[in-house]
Parts: structure tokens; sequence; C-alpha cells
């Protein structure tokens, strides 16, 4: 290089500059391109080759010269970043174009499962109630006789028994039923426990009714039951209108009719305006001080309420079902139309 | 109940813009359940008149007999009219629907030929006017009671409302005119005419007193009043308007001495019986019945009687179950010409016992059971000789009583414990205006009301009792909203338990790989559950006493056997992917069936009692139970599909075992009804807690299952609750992997094989997996291929090391269990 002319030596560097501007431009794909900076800028291009022998030139050129290499080096290189990015976007966007799948293709690989509607409206009742303090109780499907109906007030012979259609345990004299109701759970609860007690006791409950449209000699319940200090038939009020809310929707109204159960005194049935008319929901009132008193409960200090409602019939109102054999006879057609979680 | 409105308005004043439905409201609203409101008389539409028989033909050569009747209806030419009813006589006052008129139900009355006479009308019953059920014959009018042509409506009474209102058992009172008019009354605050006053003044004049039947009670009643009468005329038609207030409420006349009973019951609430008083050898008495007693009761049943009877008897025999039937052999009937009518208070669980023992339910039981006002003892007897003496021509002789008259008792009430229990600040006013209604009499005297209770109310002990009555009277729907959790001192805390969690999660991993849930009757039969092969404690079956069916008498002990038949049905019903699990409780009988104690009630039993009664009572512990009949895997667009296989069924099984925090150990197991080569054990520890694999063949050929039907269940209960977890320290240095194959006998369960290469391998070892098990070696070998992941928790461990604890893994399974390394 040297003896050359400062003038031959800038032509020299224009000449590689516009080459190599024309070589990267000119690139279409990542593979050309990176050739492309190996010629021009790489260690065997003419502008490598002049950087490496700039220390052979005249002092007086080596500044000038120097710089306009550099100038010449960092236009190419930022050229090839530049494109280097474009290339780059456009090599991402053809593969991923020709990647392409239909994601609307059906998605289930194994069948499909569902949690049964009583099991779905069990679970939200408990985690209503958990949310107010109770607890939730379990007891025996098959039960002692003393615990369905004396501790609650309905002794042989009382009319109140043959309100409820019972199945009884080969031999009689075993007092074993299937359990009416859960109300022997609340029993098992007061003889165990001291108040305040706060519990609901869901569960399956069996009577001897044939099944048909509207009856199921299995069904399921849910009671709830409140002892302690000071508690008023407006705090069952209360309570039964939160919880039909929950249920229903806030638009919901409950209210109560007297009634008669022997556990309870006074008694309610407890109705909700539900899609335009009342519907009969479930039972309820204040526990019988009778009731209290088998269970060693202080009936000067303590009072409590108790409640029941059928499941089969809340999911019936509530989903508009209008024959409960669905809800009883395991089709798996109907868990699946409630999948996971559904209400 | 069956009321007919215009009975209740006899007593109680119905204000004039009351509709049938503001009346069934007002009667809600004070806890009377409406079942039904019939209106009567407004569906009779055009002449429908009174006709008197002139002259009855008897057709013949028909299949059943047939009349034809000519009729006077006032028209001034005679009438003919075809019958099936054979209950009258040429000169009776009958019911002619004429040509035009329209019955309920929209039947049209025409002129048409039948029989080949021309009818020129119908003669109706009561049914066929809507006025009752009765439809054993027509209605034959008592001679006097409506003139020829008279518009049937008027003569009938035919406008009115009937409610059918529902009584609940606690008020016994309420089964009666007069009962439900003052609810009524108190419900509407209009006045109300309580019928006993007049009662109460009424004197009947005895003419024979010393000749009247004696009467004494051994047992099962309080008091007892017997009328005697004589001079009966037994013929004497019923009055026309108390036979239609009978079939209004669903009664049907049989005779006059036996209406008037009816009648005074339905009034006033106190059933009451009318023997032949020549029938009654000597002294009439209430007791119990004596071992081999019979009686042949008025529906023409001859009963044995057992000592838990309490029966009517005189000096000779057993006449009467004691307030439930009457006997044939003193029955009121053509000939009878002398009348004694029994009034008593029987102990309502005698009766219930009556009606429970002899499987007999009647109006009278029903109220005996649930309570009669003893005031009505002497009030109704009185009210029944009356009415005997009016419609029969009677001659009143006397009256003989037993027992004692009841006594009035006092109860205190506090104001302050009432407005406490119901949350309401009721007013002394307001409470007092309530209990009065209700026929209490009360002295206030500041916070506490001395209250005596009317004497058909022996339910009112306490302040709950009270309280009813007042927040009824003054409507529920005043008691105000609150909650008490924000209040209670001792905040309570509401958490699920352990099992419930168990639950929770287990429902939802089985819905999430696909199984859907049900919730299945948890009966069985004897001959399924040993079809599917269960023997010794797992087939011992609780039974029914009254079971639905004969073909569900005893308890699952198992959730297949009600889980299976499901499986049955869904594929009956063409449904694809069957598969379905349950959580649910089994029974196992495995002690026999257990005594369990009735124990004393009003105050609490003592501890041990408690426990022991607790303990009686089988354990039903909590299984989950599933059946996967068909693919595990679907065909689609990304392949063929896989079917479910026992594998499948076992990593069911031990994933939910997992999910209640337990390791389990797989074994090999031929429990029921399972393949006996292709079924597993789940042990935490010791104990089997679930059961996979596939169905046994021969109950996938019983039930019809499609082949290779696999099944899993897990004893939730059994699982125990898991130890705390103390997962160590993270290694961060490198792992050394190494791949072993060993070549072992075919029947080597692979397990034992890992077990012993884990073991032999020791702490170092951070994890064994079978990644191939190759079958076509030959000469009864299989060939296992795991691989071993080394990791030091501090160095890298050294290819030597590596290598000599390799060793030690294949020679303590070569010694354990004959494995040999491969290649």
């Amino acid at each position: 290089m040297s003896g050359k002319s400062e003038e031959s030596l800038r032509a020299e560097i224009e000449v590689g500059r516009v080459a190599g501007e024309k070589a990267l431009a000119s690139a279409t794909d990542l593979e050309t391109l990176k050739s492309a900076k190996q010629s021009h800028l790489g260690e065997k291009s003419a502008i490598a080759k002049m950087s490496q022998s700039l220390g052979s030139l005249d002092a007086s050129l080596k500044a000038p010269i120097g710089k306009v290499l550099g100038e010449a080096r960092n236009h190419l290189n930022e050229l090839f970043d530049r494109r280097l990015a474009e290339l780059t976007l456009q090599r991402d966007r053809e593969v991923i174009e020709s990647e392409r799948v239909d994601v609307t293709l059906p998605l289930r690989r194994n069948p499909q499962g569902g949690i049964h509607p009583l099991t779905l409206i069990d679970q939200e009742i408990a985690d209503i109630f958990i949310g107010l303090g109770y607890r939730v109780m379990e007891g025996p499907e098959l039960e002692s006789a003393w615990l369905n109906f004396d501790a609650l007030n309905i002794p042989a012979d009382h009319p109140a028994r043959t309100m409820q259609d019972t199945f009884f345990i080969e031999p009689i004299e075993s007092n074993l039923v299937l359990r009416t109701h859960t109300s022997p759970t609340q029993i098992r609860t007061m003889l165990t426990q001291d108040p305040p007690i706060y519990v609901i006791c869901p569960g399956r409950t069996f009577r001897s009714d044939e099944l048909d449209a509207t009856h199921t000699p299995v069904f399921s319940q849910v009671e709830g039951l409140v002892v302690d200090e000071g508690i008023s038939m407006a705090d069952l009020k209360g309570t039964l209108d939160y919880f039909a809310k929950q249920i229903f929707g806030e638009d919901v109204v409950a209210r109560l009719r007297p009634s008669y159960f022997p556990f309870t005194e006074p008694s309610a049935e407890v109705d909700i305006f539900f899609n335009g008319r009342w519907i009969e929901w479930g039972g309820c009132g204040m526990v019988n001080p009778r009731v209290l008193e088998t269970c060693g409960i202080d009936t000067a200090k303590y009072s409590g309420f108790a409640f029941g409602m059928g499941l089969e019939r809340t999911l019936m109102v509530r989903h508009q079902v209008t024959d409960i054999r669905a809800i009883v006879e395991g089709d798996l057609r109907f868990t699946r139309r409630f999948g996971m979680g559904g209400r | 109940m069956l009321v007919p409105l215009s009975w209740l308005a006899e007593f109680v004043e119905i204000p004039s813009n009351a509709t049938p439905e503001s009346i069934a409201e007002a009667f809600v609203q004070v806890g009377f359940e409406i079942e039904s409101i019939r209106r009567t008389g407004a569906n009779i539409e055009g002449p429908v008149v009174v006709g008197r028989v002139l002259a009855v033909e008897e057709l013949l050569g028909h299949k059943k007999p047939i009349r034809f009747v000519t009729l006077d209806c006032g028209e001034g030419s005679e009438r003919g009219v075809i019958c099936g009813a054979r209950n009258f006589n040429q000169g009776d006052l009958v019911i002619v629907a004429k040509p035009g008129s329209v019955l309920p139900g929209d039947f049209k009355i025409a002129s048409r030929m039948t029989y080949e006479r021309l009818s020129d009308g119908m003669i109706c019953s009561t049914r066929e006017l809507g006025l009752g059920d009765d439809h054993s014959g027509i209605i034959v009018l008592p001679d006097g009671s409506a003139l020829v042509g008279e518009d049937a409506r008027e003569v009938l009474q035919a406008n009115d409302v009937i409610f059918d209102i529902s009584i609940n058992p606690d008020r016994g009172y309420a089964l009666s005119i007069r009962g439900l008019a003052r609810e009524l009354a108190g419900s509407l605050r209009t006045s109300f005419l309580d019928p006993v006053e007049r009662l109460r003044a009424l004197k009947l004049e005895p003419t024979a007193p010393e000749k009247a039947t004696q009467v004494k009670i051994v047992s099962g009643a309080q008091l007892i009043y017997l009328q005697s009468l004589v001079n009966v005329t037994s013929t004497a038609p019923t009055p026309l308007g108390m036979r239609l207030r009978l079939e209004k409420s669903g009664m049907r006349s049989i005779s006059s001495a036996v209406d008037i009973t009816n009648y005074v019951m339905l009034e006033l609430g106190q059933p009451l019986h009318a023997f032949d008083r020549s029938k009654i050898a000597g002294t009439l008495r209430v007791r119990n019945s004596q071992p081999k007693e019979q009686v042949k009761t008025l529906d023409g049943i001859e009963r044995s009687l057992s000592k838990e009877n309490l029966v009517i008897a005189d000096d000779e025999k057993v006449l009467a179950i004691a307030g439930t039937m009457g006997g044939e052999s003193s029955e009121v009937g053509v000939g009878t010409s002398e009348v004694a009518v029994e009034a008593a208070h029987f102990d309502s669980l005698a009766v219930a016992k009556n009606a429970r023992f002899q499987r007999l339910s009647t109006e009278a039981s029903r109220r005996f059971e649930r309570f009669v006002d003893p005031d009505l003892v002497e009030l109704a007897s009185k009210r029944a000789v009356e009415l005997l003496v009016e419609i029969t021509g009677a001659t009143y002789i006397g009256c003989v009583t037993a027992g004692d008259q009841v006594k009035r008792r006092k109860v205190d009430v506090r104001l302050s414990d009432i407005n406490a229990l119901i949350g309401y600040q009721y007013s002394a006013k307001e409470v007092e205006e309530a209990l009065t209604l209700i026929g209490c009499e009360s002295k206030v005297e500041g916070d506490l009301f001395v209250v005596t209770p009317p004497t058909w109310r022996q339910d009112l002990h306490r302040t709950a009792d009270f309280a009813e009555e007042v927040a009824r009277i003054h409507s529920y729907d005043r008691i105000p909203l609150s909650l008490p959790f924000a209040r209670s001192s001792a905040k309570p805390i509401g958490v699920l338990t352990l099992r419930q969690r168990r639950r929770r999660s287990v429902t939802a991993f089985l819905a999430s790989k696909g199984l859907s849930e049900t919730q299945n009757y948890p009966f069985s039969n004897d001959t399924f559950i040993k079809e599917l092969g269960f023997t010794g404690d797992r087939a011992k079956t609780f039974r029914l006493a009254n079971p639905l069916s004969d073909e569900f008498p005893v308890l699952r002990t198992h959730i297949l056997q009600s889980l299976l038949p499901t499986a049955v049905r869904n594929i009956n019903r063409g449904n694809q992917g069957v598969a379905i699990f349950e959580i649910g409780s089994v029974f196992r009988a495995i002690d026999g069936v257990p005594s369990t104690k009735i124990l004393s009630t009003g105050s609490k039993p003592d501890p041990q009692a408690i426990a022991d009664l607790f303990a009686s009572v089988p354990s039903q512990p909590l299984m989950v139970a599933g059946v996967i009949a068909g693919n595990m895997e679907l065909n689609g667009w990304w392949g063929k599909g896989r079917r479910a296989d026992w594998s499948d069924a076992l990593s069911f099984a031990m994933e939910i075992v997992e999910l209640c925090g337990s390791k389990g150990e797989v074994g090999r197991s031929d429990f029921a009804p399972w393949h006996p080569g292709r079924c597993a054990e789940i042990r935490v520890g010791e104990k089997a807690v679930a059961h996979a694999g596939e169905l046994h063949p021969r109950v996938i050929e019983l039930l019809a299952l499609p082949e290779r039907s696999v099944a899993f269940a897990v004893l939730i209960d059994a699982i125990p609750e898991a130890p705390i977890i103390h997962p160590g320290a993270l290694s961060t240095m490198p792992p050394a992997i190494q791949d072993v194959a060993l070549l072992v006998d075919e029947n080597v369960p692979s397990e034992s094989v890992r077990l012993a290469l884990q073991e032999g391998a020791g702490e170092l070892l951070e994890s064994i997996v079978l990644f191939d098990r190759y079958e076509k070696i030959g000469g009864g070998k299989v060939s296992l291929a795991f691989t071993m992941t080394f990791r030091a928790p501090e160095r890298t461990l050294t290819a030597e090391e590596v290598n000599a604890l390799r060793k030690k893994a294949t020679d303590l399974a070569a010694e354990r269990t004959g494995a040999e390394l491969r290649g």
C-alpha cells in the first residue's frame, strides 16, 4: 500500500465500501448475508487488508486514511446489522407461517369427565357456611333409631313417626334404620360438643317412597344447626335469607311460614320467591328445648335454630330439572353437562 | 281435611271482599297448608232440578241392570230418563239434569235414544255434580226437603268452596270445623262464635237416669260419658243439610244415628261411637284387651287382639276397638231402637298403638292420636243427644260417666323470653291479643304472663310453645333478619376436615381424568353380590325389613355392586366412553347385626351409655370406585385411541392413595370382582387400601360389559393420615445415570426386582424407573430395563463409585429374585 497517493487510497476504500454496500443490500437470506459480510468485512476483505497495512503508511496519511477506513467499516457493520435484523424477521415469519396448525381441532383426547351436580352444590353450600364460621359434620347413614327419632322428640307411636316412611333393618329389634334425615348428626354433635355450635350436616337420607318424577327413596339433605347464647328466630330467618340469596341469586326472597316439626318449636317452612312464584324449599325452626335437654344443653343459657332442605329439590328448582330421575339414575350425560364446576 | 267454606262461615265472620284465595292465604299465614281449593256449583249450568220418581221400569236383557224412570219435574208433563243406579224407589225425590244443562267436566246433557228408549236427561250422583266423591248411587233427597221443580243448586247448597287443609300432628284441635274456624278468625281478625258456648248452656232432661247403661274405666282413658237413648227411629232420614255437609267433607251418609256421630266429630272434633244399646251386656268398660280376644270390626275384618290393644267391652265380650273402630255385634242397624253414645277422652298413645298394631287408621284414631279437647267429652255427647232426639225422635233417658273432668293448668311465661327467642320486640298488648285469639286466658303482671291454656291445647307448656303462637298470629313476616355470626362472642371458625378435603380432591382428580361422577342407591341383592364373586366378610349384608322391591333388599358391601349396574345402564343407553365413579358409604355386617339401645330422653344419658350407643352403630367406611368400559384415549385427528387397561385402573387407584398423602405398595391380588391374574392391591403399611385391575371375565359376561373392562376401588377411610413431609436438601451436584437390563423369570413381579435394586444401591440412589419390559426372550424369561440415577449431596460421584453401587444393586436383585445381568 505504501507509495500510493492519498487519492488512490481513498478511491480504493470507496470501491471496497461500495462493493460491500451492494453485496449486503442484495443479500436475500441470512446465509448470503453472512458470506457477504465475510467477503467485505472479513479478514480477507479489502478493507481488512488495508487496515492491517495501515502501519506501513506515511505518518501523515495514517490518521486521515485510518479515519476513512474506520468510517467505511462502521458503515458496513451498521448496514449488516440492519439487514440481519430484516432477514431474521423475514425468516421467522416464513418458518412460523409454514408451521401454522388449525387450533380449532377437537381438543379432548380423553373422555370428558364431570362432577355430579349434587356434589357440586354440596361443596357450594359447605363453602357458604364455612364462610359464616360453620363446620361440616358427617354421620352414618345406617343409624340408631334413638338418634334418628327419640332424641329428636319423635317418640314411638307418635304420629310424627309415620310422617317419615322409614326403612328398618332386620331384625326390627336392632333399632337400626336408614336415617330419614341428617338430624341424628345434629344430635351426635350436641351430645359430644359444648356450645357454641355452628354446623351443617349434609348427607344422604332415605324414605321408603317409590321412585317417580318427584320422589326418590334415596336423597340428599343439608341441615344446619346453631346453638349459642341469644340465638333467635330472626337469626334463623337472616341465615336462611342469606343462604337463599347465595344459592338462587341476590333478588331472591325467603319467607317463613308456620309449620310443625317435633324437634323445633317454633317451627316453620321456608319458601323462596323464585322465578315469579313461591316455592317450598325446606323446614326449620328453633331447636325444641326438649331436644336440647336430651343433649345436656342448658336451656336457660342457650337457644338454637335448625333448618334442613333437600339438595335434589334445590337443584331441580335452580336448574329447572323436571324429573328427579335424571339426578339419581347415574346417566353420565347428566353429570357431563355440569362439567368440572358448573352451576 | 276437606272443609266447606259454607260450614266455616257458620262460626267465623267471612269478610265480604274475601276470595277463596285470600281465605287460603289466611290459613297459610297461621300454619295451615292448603292442598287444594275446589269451587263447586259454579260449573253446573242450565236446568238441573228436583224431580219425583213416578214409576220405575226394569229393563231386562242387558249386561247390567238398567231402569227407565218416569219423573215429575214440575213441568206439567212427565219426563222419561234411563238410569243405571238402583238406590231409589217410586216416590223418591231425585236430582235431574235436563237436556241443555252442563255438568262439571263440560259434560253436556242432551236427549238421546238409548236402550231403545228416549232418555230425556240424567239422574245425578254427588260425583256427577262435583259435590263429592260418592258415585255409589244417585242422590235421593229426604222426603219433604225440597219441592218438585226447584233448582237443584239451591236445594243442594251447591255453590261452595271446599278447602283441602293439611293439619300438622300438633294441632289435633284443628281436625274440626270449630278448630279451623277459630284459626281463620284469628288470622282474619274477625269474630268467632264458638259452637260449644251454646252447648255449655244446654240442659238435657233425662227421663229415666236409673235405667241408663253403666260405664267404667279400667285403663286407657281419662274420662268417658255414655248417653242412653230409647225409642230411636233408626230409619229416620238424615236431614239434607247434614248429609250435604258430610258429603262435602268427604264422608258418606250411612244412617241417621251414624251420620249424627260423624257430623258432631267434624263439627267439634270429638269422635263418638253409637252402640246398639240392646246388645250391651251389663256395664260398658274401657280396658286393655286380654290375650286371644277377638272382635269383628265394622270393616268386616275379624281381628285378633293383643294386650297392647285398648278396647270397649261389656261384661261378656269386646264390642269395639277403643277410639278406632266399632264392632259388628253392637252396630246400629235398621232394627235398632236403643242407642248408647260413647264419648271418651282416650290416652293418645293407647289409640296410636291400636292403629299401629291393627294397621288401621280411621277418622277417629287420627284425632285421638293427636289429642282431642277433653272438655268435648261432655259437650259433644250432649250435642249428639240433642240431634238424635231431634232427628230420630229418640227419648233421652240419661247419662253415666266415669273418670275425671279435665283440670286447667296455669303456665308462667315472660314477655322478655318470648321476645328474645323470636328476636322481635312484641308489646305486652300484642302478646295478650295473640294468646286470647288462640283461646288462652292470661293475667299480665309486668313482664310476667300467667296463662291458662284452653283445654284443647295440651301442647302449650313453655316459652317456645307460646312464642310460636305469638309469632304466627302476628305473622312470621314481621320477624326481622339478622346473622348470628357477626354477633357471636365465640367467633366460630369454619374448616373442612381431612376426610372432606380428601373427598373433594379425589372427586376433582377423577373428573379431570375423564370419569363422570354418579350417585347410586346403596342397595343390592345377595344373588348379584354372589354372582360378582364377593365372599366372606365382603358379602355380609344388612337386610332391610321393608325393602321397596325384591331387587334391592340389602345394603351394598362394595360400591361396585351399585356402580356396575349403572355402567350397564349407560352402555344400554348408547353412551360412549363409559367411565364413571362414585364416592359413598359401604355397609358390612361383619359382626352380625348389632342391637342399638333406646335411651331415655329429656335429660342427657350418661356418657358411657352414649359412647356405647355410638359404638354399637356399625362403621360405614367411605369408598371410591370407578369403572371404565371403553377408551381411555379417544380416536381422533391425532390418531387411534387406546382402550383403558388394568394399569390405567391401577394408576387411578395409586394416584388416589397419593392424593390422600400416602405412598402405596403394589402387590398381586385375587379379589372379586376382578380377574385373578390381572388384579392388584395397594397396601399402605400392612393394610390393603385399594384394589384395581381388569374385571373378571365371568362378571364381564354376566353384565355384557365390553371385553376387558376395568375397575378400581379405594377405601378412603383406610388410608392413614400422612405424617409431615421433610423434603431434605436438594443436591446441586451432577447426577450419574446408569441403565441396567436384567433377565428374570416371567413370574417374578417387576416391583420385587425394583425394590431389590433400590435397597442394594443404597442411599445415593436418587431414583429408579423401569423403562422397558421385553417379553419375547423365550425360556420363560423376561427382560426388565431400569434407569438408575445416582447423586451425592456434596460431591461428584466417580465412575468407580457408581459402578460399585450398581453392582451392589444387581447383586442384591440376583440374590432376591434370581435376576441375571443381561449382555
